[in-house]
């Protein structure tokens, strides 16, 4: 008894002090910017894996829209930038528990996702819906789809417009690997899914006759993720949002990368200018 | 029709369970062609692997070793491999290969799910017949012979109609194992019942209503058919045998 009393008190003491010390380290952090400029450094969160967001070139280094955006935030402060890969399970909890500063990851907006981590508005981008079918199929506007028959991914939100308001008919797989495989055989005249899929597609040869034929349509924003309580950080990054709508910055990313042009970043640009 | 549908959508605002089947003209739609569809698919596939077991069958009865080995590795082969593995094959695999006409595929996702389920519904009905087949009594088919029926004769008078009785019960478990592999026409988007309910139930959210809908849905149809063939097997009775 006498041997283990006082180290059962040592370990109580060790437990109650990393408690505090945890407490107060989450009191710390919450200017985030301040950590910057004394780290010298930034580091963001982003994705390794989707092109072309965020995804590793032949060289083994992270390029891609959000790297470019990631970037002109590192020179817009003056430091340095460290890219931490993220994937969607885990990119809210790094920024939360302060592994990482910025998360600029391919995050739709979505009012349960902003009780978790603080997001900055404008939003920087919005996928949308489109349509992938040849270039020469002579399609104008969305309603000309009715009574053609389009391949689309099972549980999609959007098969029901296409569906009922368009009148196309719908032919839906489990997967989009087996919804390119039918419209690459011919068994429809075109693929309904998100427009950022596409954007991947776009260099390979077996799709040089495709592309997206007709205007994107029900945008989903998304937005970048800080720490929640960080409402400096939350302004600073709006305001770096909104001089960049104006500017036309991140619709210059959008052309340099290939991707569609998304409605909702030219009414952002409008109105901010 | 309204007061149904009215009543439904009540249900929903009342309780949650949410039958959108019945009260929006889409879904209402979908799941009822669906149900046709699944329906349509079954007939005609058990009416193509009944004509096509017996061919089958007879080939198998054949003098010639080169036809009853080929029907012998058709047979093991349909029945030695997935259904969906199969449907999956015929309509990516060999579907492209074939030849366009007007620049579309000739046979769409429901032309492949009735070639596929026909194969191997076929190689299954095959099966039971040559079981059927055997019951028939050797007496009695010499004692064709000696009468002087032809070989097609003896086949379709004295052997069929026998081997048909006596195979009764196994075709009818055949053809409620049909009804159930049209949902795997779900995988090269036929329309039928399970896709047209899968697509509702992502859209609504409204998985378990949807799934004790689909399953009350096939008990009723797998149902309809017993009693069928239940009335069937009794009107086709013949005294002495397996009564």
């Amino acid at each position: 008894m006498k041997h283990i009393k006082p180290s059962l008190f040592k370990m109580l003491g060790l437990l109650g002090a990393a408690a505090l010390l945890s407490i107060n380290s989450a009191w710390a952090q919450v200017d985030t910017l301040a950590s910057i400029k004394q780290k010298g450094k930034i580091v963001v969160g982003v994705k390794a894996d989707y092109k072309p967001f965020g995804y590793l070139d032949p060289s083994g280094k992270i390029v891609g829209f959000e790297i470019d955006m990631a970037n002109e935030i590192a020179k817009n402060l003056g430091v340095e930038l460290e890219m931490v890969p993220v994937i969607g399970a885990n990119r809210m909890e790094f920024v939360s528990r302060g592994r990482i500063d910025l998360m600029v990851a391919t995050m739709a907006y979505k009012p349960e996702r902003a009780t978790v981590v603080g997001i900055p508005e404008p939003f920087y981008y919005a996928s949308a819906v489109a349509l992938w079918g040849k270039k020469d199929s002579g399609l104008k506007n969305w309603p000309d789809l009715k009574g053609k028959t389009i391949c689309g991914v099972q549980g999609a939100y959007y098969n029901r417009r296409a569906g009922d308001e368009f009148g196309a008919k719908l032919l839906t797989f489990k997967a989009a690997p087996e919804a390119l495989a039918a419209l690459e055989a011919g068994n429809c005249m075109g693929f309904v899914f998100d427009s950022t899929f596409f954007a991947g597609l776009a260099g390979e040869p077996k799709w040089e006759a495709f592309a997206i034929t007709l205007p994107l349509i029900d945008p989903e924003p998304w937005g970048m993720g800080v720490r929640k309580e960080d409402a400096k950080f939350v302004d600073y990054l709006s305001a770096t949002l909104k001089e960049w709508h104006k500017t036309g910055f991140i619709i210059g990313l959008e052309k340099k990368w290939g991707l569609p042009a998304t409605p909702y970043l030219i009414e952002q640009q409008t109105k901010f200018k | 029709m309204d007061s149904l549908a009215a009543w439904f959508k009540w249900l929903y605002e009342a309780t949650g369970i949410k039958l959108t089947i019945f009260y929006d003209h889409y879904d209402r739609l979908r799941f009822f062609e669906g149900l046709g569809i699944t329906l349509e698919l079954s007939a005609v596939v058990l009416v193509l692997s009944l004509v096509f077991g017996v061919i089958v069958t007879w080939l198998c009865g054949s003098s010639k070793m080169w036809l009853r080995r080929s029907m012998g590795v058709y047979i093991e082969l349909f029945r030695n491999t997935p259904p969906l593995v199969q449907i999956y094959f015929f309509y990516f695999a060999i579907g492209p290969l074939l030849p366009k006409f007007e620049g579309e595929p000739i046979l769409g996702s429901l032309g492949w799910a009735i070639v596929a389920l026909t194969l191997l519904e076929t190689a299954f009905t095959a099966e039971i017949l040559r079981a059927g087949v055997e019951a028939v009594p050797k007496a009695t088919i010499e004692a064709a012979q000696a009468l002087g029926y032809s070989r097609t004769q003896v086949l379709l008078r004295i052997i069929m109609p026998l081997a048909l009785r006596v195979s009764m019960p196994a075709l009818n478990n055949n053809l409620v194992n049909l009804v159930k592999t049209t949902t795997l026409g779900y995988a090269i988007a036929v329309p039928e019942l399970l896709h047209a309910s899968s697509q509702i139930w992502s859209e609504q959210v409204n998985v378990p209503e949807m799934m004790i809908v689909l399953l009350i849905t096939y008990i009723a149809i797998v149902g309809l058919i017993n009693q069928v063939m239940h009335w069937l097997e009794k009107s086709f009775e013949l005294p002495g045998y397996g009564q």
